[in-house]
């Protein structure tokens, strides 16, 4: 077969993988969020719907039933693990309300617009090896779904497009709160490109290529496979993990859906599968978010002594793969844990915050980083 | 987009397509600005029970507010005419859910002075700790909801859980947690239990490293300060003069705490400080209030120390129930228990009126009580603290931003079932 019916295939077989994976996080980070939310407040979360066999008592004949001890017979397989799925089909069967007032084009194409560039963006994600021999047949496959060579400008160039879902949504609504919560947004997640797109600068310059599987190499190939860029360039690595809170409107930038000031933000007046979708693009654009920064800062799927960077068995690449799922969910875990601790910016506090500390923090290192490179060069 | 061209539809369909009011002010010709009228409650998030501010708003900045009462009325003052005095009792527990307990004691001490009883020394201690446990209830949600409207919603639910605590002290001693109905006229329902001293002794225990964990995530938090400091200052004067009373008044720097200034209930007795603080804003009623949740914890501490038995009604006063033994063995309190019982007897209260103020956690809660000589009262006007903090938000807060507006209301513990009555 040549090579490129078999990239081809692999393409298609890499593409399903990640939408797959990635839409199987989304509840587990779901679940995971109110468990740990309910462990810091001193509650319980969900433990109702659970994966429970019944009582696996009366699958024995009945003179069998009394050997199997009572506490087997309610045996729960991680309490409340099914919330999400109860979630879910609790909003596939709400009633769709559209307002009156609504703009219908933009309330219907707002939700799609919000989680279709975050999903595509995904796209130029590694998440394993760039040089997997496949089952030693020679062909070479790079674990990632389109080897771009625009890379991260592209990720940006797409994943850029999910705010015009949330101010369309808004703007359609015809409401006053998603109206003010959409216009949030936009001002909020423009402002706070630009101090990413700075500390990324500085994180290209370093490593000479925009290219996302160059940066994984250069970071697991130098400093004893340690050459991280969270080691290398620590100030642009704070002002991306700022500014990601900021782009995934997480707490304590979460503004646009502040519930006490906006009641819900953008998506006030959606309901049922549109909400979901809402809900869904939230959820993946901070899984996109944080492979971007375990890609770009933490060294992506490499892992001194467990993943051989230029190596070409299936097991490295497995192993690759394994990796950078631990430290996306370490990234996700680290989300979590700040928006139940933190309160939450004021307007002009966000703006001051963005324009007027992070951005020269961000040039300033911009700047520096230009000197060493040349110096040392 | 020309603004003929805006013009024109909203002309030819104004119920359907202009959301955003009506009064449009164009600065330059071709961009068209106006000023948004928005209905913040009775159903928002922020405005816990049900209050309603309608305001314009320019852009994020807040030009005026309409604050609205009236959702949660349900003629509690009427309701004060038509039952008697005891059962007036269970209708206080209603006015602030947040803390029964102080109403319930503030409304019986009113009747009593009307009535010239002196309730028995036992009674008193154990009214002074459970209108201080009410309070460290209140102020430690009112801490919790301050910090929930500013999103740090886990402070909130950590005092959400020693709120609990406190209900459970309540329950041990009245059988009810949001609506107690403890006191009585002349005295309480029941004596405490046997074992609720060492209950609230446990509590007190508790209670010290959460409120330090609060402090923790509150007090040097940089976000909090940010949105707090500063935020809808009022001076000693202004707090004066718009009738403000309780934390909110003393951390405008307003020194009156009617547990201190006109003793009740044997409030003299006790060791206890005032915390005043003198900034006025947000902040300072966030830190006077847990300043007060400390010192409450004293006077419980003092009072359970020096609890004194005996009876807890006033026996002699024929207002109160005697002995069931009693009842049953001695003529004369058989007929005051059917003198008490009976349709159309009851406690009769002398001709008078009497104005009788207390200091609960929202401040000063004042109990008008015109009495004809019949058994029901000729009219019960409350005035309550949360009244004058709810139109206070005015001043406070007009041409701040919509997230101030937020913080202030949360800042200023609004009931609103005391608020409407």
């Amino acid at each position: 077969m040549s090579d490129w019916v078999v990239q081809a295939i692999a393409t298609a077989v890499k593409a399903g993988l990640v939408i797959g994976i990635a839409m199987n996080i989304v509840p587990l980070l779901i679940y995971l969020e109110r468990k740990i939310s309910a462990y810091m407040q001193g509650r319980i979360g969900p433990n109702r719907v659970n994966l429970v066999l019944g009582d696996v008592r009366y699958l024995l004949p009945p003179s069998m039933r009394d050997a199997v001890p009572a506490s087997l017979s309610r045996f729960k397989l991680i309490p409340g693990s099914l919330q999400p799925l109860a979630d879910a089909v609790k909003l596939a069967f709400k009633e769709e309300i559209v307002p009156a007032s609504a703009d219908k084009v933009l309330y219907y194409l707002g939700p799609l617009v919000a989680f279709v560039p975050v999903a595509t963006a995904l796209a130029f994600i590694p998440f394993g090896t760039g040089t997997w021999d496949l089952f030693g047949t020679g062909h070479v496959i790079d674990l990632r779904i389109a080897s771009a060579d625009v890379g991260v400008l592209g990720l940006f160039a797409i994943s850029s497009l999910g705010v015009y879902g949330i101010a369309a949504g808004g703007w359609g609504s015809g409401s006053k709160f998603p109206l003010m919560g959409a216009v949030r947004a936009s001002a909020q997640m423009i402002s706070y490109e630009v101090p990413m797109g700075l500390a990324l600068l500085a994180a290209i310059a370093t490593v000479g290529s925009v290219d996302t599987q160059a940066f994984v190499y250069e970071q697991a190939t130098t400093w004893g496979g340690m050459g991280w860029l969270v080691f290398k360039q620590p100030l642009a690595a704070l002002i991306f993990l700022v500014a990601m809170f900021a782009e995934n409107n997480r707490l304590p930038f979460d503004l646009p859906e502040a519930e006490p000031e906006l009641v819900g933000g953008y998506h006030t007046e959606y309901s049922g599968l549109k909400f979901a979708l809402f809900f869904l693009g939230e959820y993946m654009a901070m899984i996109l978010m944080c492979s971007l920064f375990v890609t770009i800062f933490l060294g992506g799927w490499s892992l001194p002594f467990v993943v051989d960077p230029s190596g070409t068995s299936g097991l490295n690449a497995l192993a690759s793969g394994l990796v950078f799922l631990a430290k996306i969910m370490l990234v996700l875990n680290f989300q979590v844990w700040i928006r139940w601790t933190l309160p939450r910016f004021r307007y002009d506090q966000l703006m001051h915050l963005g324009w007027k500390v992070m951005v020269p923090l961000a040039l300033a290192n911009l700047v520096v980083t230009a000197i060493v490179l040349h110096l040392a060069a | 987009m020309s603004p003929e061209l805006t013009a024109a539809p909203l002309a030819a369909a104004p119920l359907a397509r202009a959301p955003f009011g009506d009064a449009a002010v164009s600065l330059e010709p071709g961009l068209h600005e106006q000023e948004m009228v928005i209905n913040f409650g009775p159903q928002h998030p922020a405005m816990h029970g049900t209050l309603r501010l309608v305001m314009t708003l320019d852009g994020e900045k807040c030009r005026h507010i309409d604050p609205q009462m009236g959702y949660l009325h349900t003629g509690f003052e009427k309701l004060g005419e038509h039952r008697t005095w005891n059962q007036f009792i269970v209708v206080t527990d209603r006015m602030n859910y947040m803390s029964a307990m102080a109403n319930n004691v503030g409304f019986a001490l009113a009747v009593e002075e009307l009535l010239g009883i002196e309730v028995p020394p036992r009674a008193q201690a154990i009214r002074v700790i459970m209108c201080e446990l009410s309070r460290i209830g209140d102020h430690i949600l009112g801490v919790g909801l301050q910090g929930m409207d500013l999103g740090a919603f886990t402070a909130m639910l950590w005092a959400f859980i020693e709120r609990e605590k406190v209900y459970d002290v309540f329950e041990l001693a009245s059988g009810g947690r949001l609506t107690t109905s403890y006191t009585r006229v002349g005295g309480l329902a029941f004596d405490l239990p046997e074992d609720c001293p060492a209950r609230i002794r446990a509590f007190i225990e508790r209670l010290e490293p959460v409120l330090q964990e609060m402090e923790g995530m509150l007090s040097r938090n940089r976000i909090f300060l940010e949105r707090t400091q500063g935020v809808g200052t009022f001076s000693r004067q202004q707090a004066i003069d718009w009738g403000l009373s309780g934390p909110v008044a003393r951390a405008s720097g307003l020194d009156r705490d009617l547990r201190r200034d006109r003793p009740y209930s044997g409030y003299e007795q006790y060791d206890f400080e005032v915390p005043v603080r003198t900034e006025g804003d947000v902040y300072a009623r966030y830190l006077v209030r847990l300043a007060e949740v400390r010192q409450s914890l004293r006077i419980v501490e003092q009072a359970l120390d020096r609890l004194p038995s005996g009876p807890v009604n006033a026996i002699g006063a024929k207002a109160t129930l005697p002995d069931k033994d009693e009842v049953y063995s001695r003529m004369e309190s058989l007929i005051q228990h059917f003198m008490l019982e009976m349709p159309g007897h009851g406690i009769k209260a002398p001709k008078g009126a009497i104005y009788h103020a207390t200091e609960t956690p929202n401040g000063e809660l004042g109990w008008y009580i015109v009495s004809d000589g019949t058994g029901v009262p000729y009219r019960v006007r409350v005035r309550p603290p949360s009244l004058y903090q709810f139109q206070s938000i005015k001043p406070m807060a007009e041409g701040r931003l919509v997230a101030d507006v937020v913080a202030i209301m949360s800042s200023l513990g609004v009931i609103a079932g005391e608020l409407d009555r």
